[in-house]
């Protein structure tokens, strides 16, 4: 998989699902239709701002809420490359994990990395560098099985490779 | 050491003895469900797959249910194309408008989510079925395609949380208090990536309602899924609702393995709110020092349309009339139930008390159509959620309660408790 560089957007904890994509916009699938509107409850400025590589970094229990997979959706195709969190909500964990929306769970990092700092990720070694303040850390690895999921590219090919 | 209900029924689906907390296992599935937001994504996504078809025509439900009748264009085109994927691939249990319902009303109902049954979902809130004794649980719409066409779903076999219930209710208290007074107590991750077991003598006091209330909610605060064990209650319903079907029941071992046990005492619970934004942010309605005026009630949705949520909103408001300035939407949450609060004249105490009566649809819960809040409007909801702008405008505000608080609260026209 590639690797991750860009600045962050950091939120807090419970960021759901309708903040991220609010359900007025669910009508329509489309990825770039749904990016126009990504974060818009939560910060107006996201879809105006975001450039392609940025990273999100947020608190507990990221993507609570509803299903929708328009949500891991409008981040991905938003250009972010990654999301960095305390904790993610389990639905949305799979979802990032089935469509190939690299995420993360590293409480330090997203703790200690502050809004709008150049950051990067290996994800082969799951290290996580803070350019602006030098920090680095260590995100959690996924079990294998999970792993080969997000080396396949996602559930698809996953399902297509068996 | 033993297993959970969860375990247990995993287990039975993986083909091996047990399973334990943590193991990564790829299950059997005996439902596979989506609704008009979700089932368009998952078909898109099946065009991918090298394997044409589905896994079991009989074991897919289509439930349009969200923006149905259609809000606008786009929604009836999404509704187009799972009623074209259903023709095509001779779905069974494919619910068009007329014989619909609110999904996780409708297929308990018709019989088709049983004790035992591995059920997944492309809906946040298929962890309902919890209440019969099934293993469900919500997924996206990528897993939703996956399962119908390979049958099977990967899961990691969740740690548990046993909530013991004792006593049974007093006053106008009901599962839904429960369920809010629950999350309140743990927070709305309090239960992530986690079973919650119910049990304990309370259990057969709670009626199937609130059983499918309380299951529910489990997501709200982070469950993978609710579960309840199957006792003569949901017998009767099953009886009822899937008369000569075959199921199986799994209890828990005496010595299954819980991360954690907490207590509540039903008889000690009183009618509760979530406050804005967060279902965990919960108060009991008696100790509110302020008068919160309201500008609409909604009873309804998969968490609270069931029939004796309407009887219930209906004793508050019979011969009584809501408040100068608030509007009440009441929505039946299946075309089964809309008929029988007909004949009850249920339909009838909500509208001479001035609320209007929708047809079946998730409408507002997820701000929809249907009632949708304008900037800065209060809502006391039967709903599920109370993000910011779920109902609507970021700077609206929801109010989750039971259905006989929202009803005493379009009466009264601010928060407040049904006498």
């Amino acid at each position: 998989m590639e690797n991750a560089h860009g600045h962050v957007f950091k939120y807090g904890d419970n960021v759901d699902t309708d903040v991220i994509i609010p359900a007025r916009y669910l009508a329509d699938s489309d990825p770039a239709a749904l990016s126009k509107h990504c974060m818009e409850d939560l910060d107006e400025h996201f879809a105006g701002r975001v450039k392609e590589g940025d990273i999100i970094t947020a608190g507990k229990n990221f993507g609570c809420g509803s299903s929708r997979e328009h949500a891991p959706i409008a981040i991905k195709a938003s250009g972010v490359s990654a999301v960095i969190a305390h904790s993610f909500a389990r639905i949305f964990y799979r979802n990032a994990i089935n469509i190939g929306l690299p995420i993360i769970e590293c409480p330090e990092a997203a703790e200690s990395i502050n809004d709008g700092d150049e950051v990067g990720i290996d994800f082969g070694t799951g290290v996580i560098t803070d350019f602006t303040t030098g920090k680095s850390f260590r995100g959690q690895s996924f079990p294998d099985f999970m792993q080969r999921l997000i080396d396949a590219g996602g559930l698809v090919s996953f399902v297509n490779s068996k | 050491m033993g297993m959970t209900m969860t375990e247990k029924i995993l287990a039975a689906h993986t083909g091996l003895d047990r399973v334990s907390a943590g193991q990564l296992i790829e299950a059997d599935l005996d439902l596979v469900l989506g609704n008009d937001i979700t089932s368009p994504v998952a078909i898109n996504v099946m065009k991918n797959f090298s394997k044409d078809g589905v896994f079991d025509r009989e074991k897919i439900a289509l439930v349009p249910d969200h923006f149905v009748p259609n809000k606008d264009i786009k929604s009836a085109e999404n509704c187009s194309i799972v009623r074209e994927f259903a023709k095509k691939h001779d779905i069974t249990n494919y619910f068009e408008v007329g014989e619909m319902g609110i999904e996780h009303a409708l297929l308990p109902e018709k019989g088709l989510t049983l004790p035992g049954q591995v059920i997944i979902g492309a809906d946040s809130h298929t962890c309902t079925y919890g209440a019969l004794g099934a293993f469900s649980t919500g997924v996206g719409s990528t897993d939703m395609a996956a399962g119908m066409s390979t049958g099977k779903a990967w899961f990691k076999v969740p740690g548990a949380i046993k909530v013991v219930l004792t006593g049974s209710f007093k006053g106008k208290v009901s599962g839904k208090d429960l369920i809010l007074h629950l999350i309140g107590m743990i927070g709305v991750d309090g239960a992530l990536y986690r079973s919650l077991e119910f049990t304990g003598p309370g259990v057969s006091s709670l009626s199937m309602d609130d059983r499918f209330t309380v299951a529910n909610m489990a997501i709200e605060c982070g469950a993978k899924n609710g579960i309840f064990p199957v006792d003569e209650k949901t017998q009767e319903y099953l009886e009822i609702h899937a008369k000569g079907k075959e199921y199986k029941v799994f209890l828990p071992d005496p010595d299954a393995e819980y991360e954690e046990v907490i207590d509540i005492d039903l008889s000690a619970l009183k009618p509760t709110v979530s406050f804005p934004h967060l279902p965990s942010n919960t108060r009991v309605v008696e100790e509110l020092n302020e008068k919160i005026r309201i500008d609409q009630v909604v009873i309804g949705s998969c968490t609270n349309g069931r029939l004796s949520d309407l009887r219930s909103a209906a004793e508050v408001l019979k011969g009584r009339h809501v408040a100068k300035g608030v509007r009440l939407i009441v929505i039946p949450a299946t075309q089964s139930i809309y008929l029988q609060a007909l004949r009850e004249g249920l339909i009838e105490t909500f509208i001479e008390a001035g609320g209007v009566v929708s047809t079946p649809t998730c409408g507002p819960c997820l701000g929809g159509y249907m009632g949708v809040l304008s900037a800065g409007e209060r809502c006391v909801s039967t709903t599920n959620r109370n993000f910011i702008g779920r109902m609507g405008d970021k700077t609206s505000e929801i109010y989750l309660a039971s259905p006989a608080t929202a009803a005493a609260s379009a009466a009264a026209g601010y928060i407040t408790e049904a006498e």
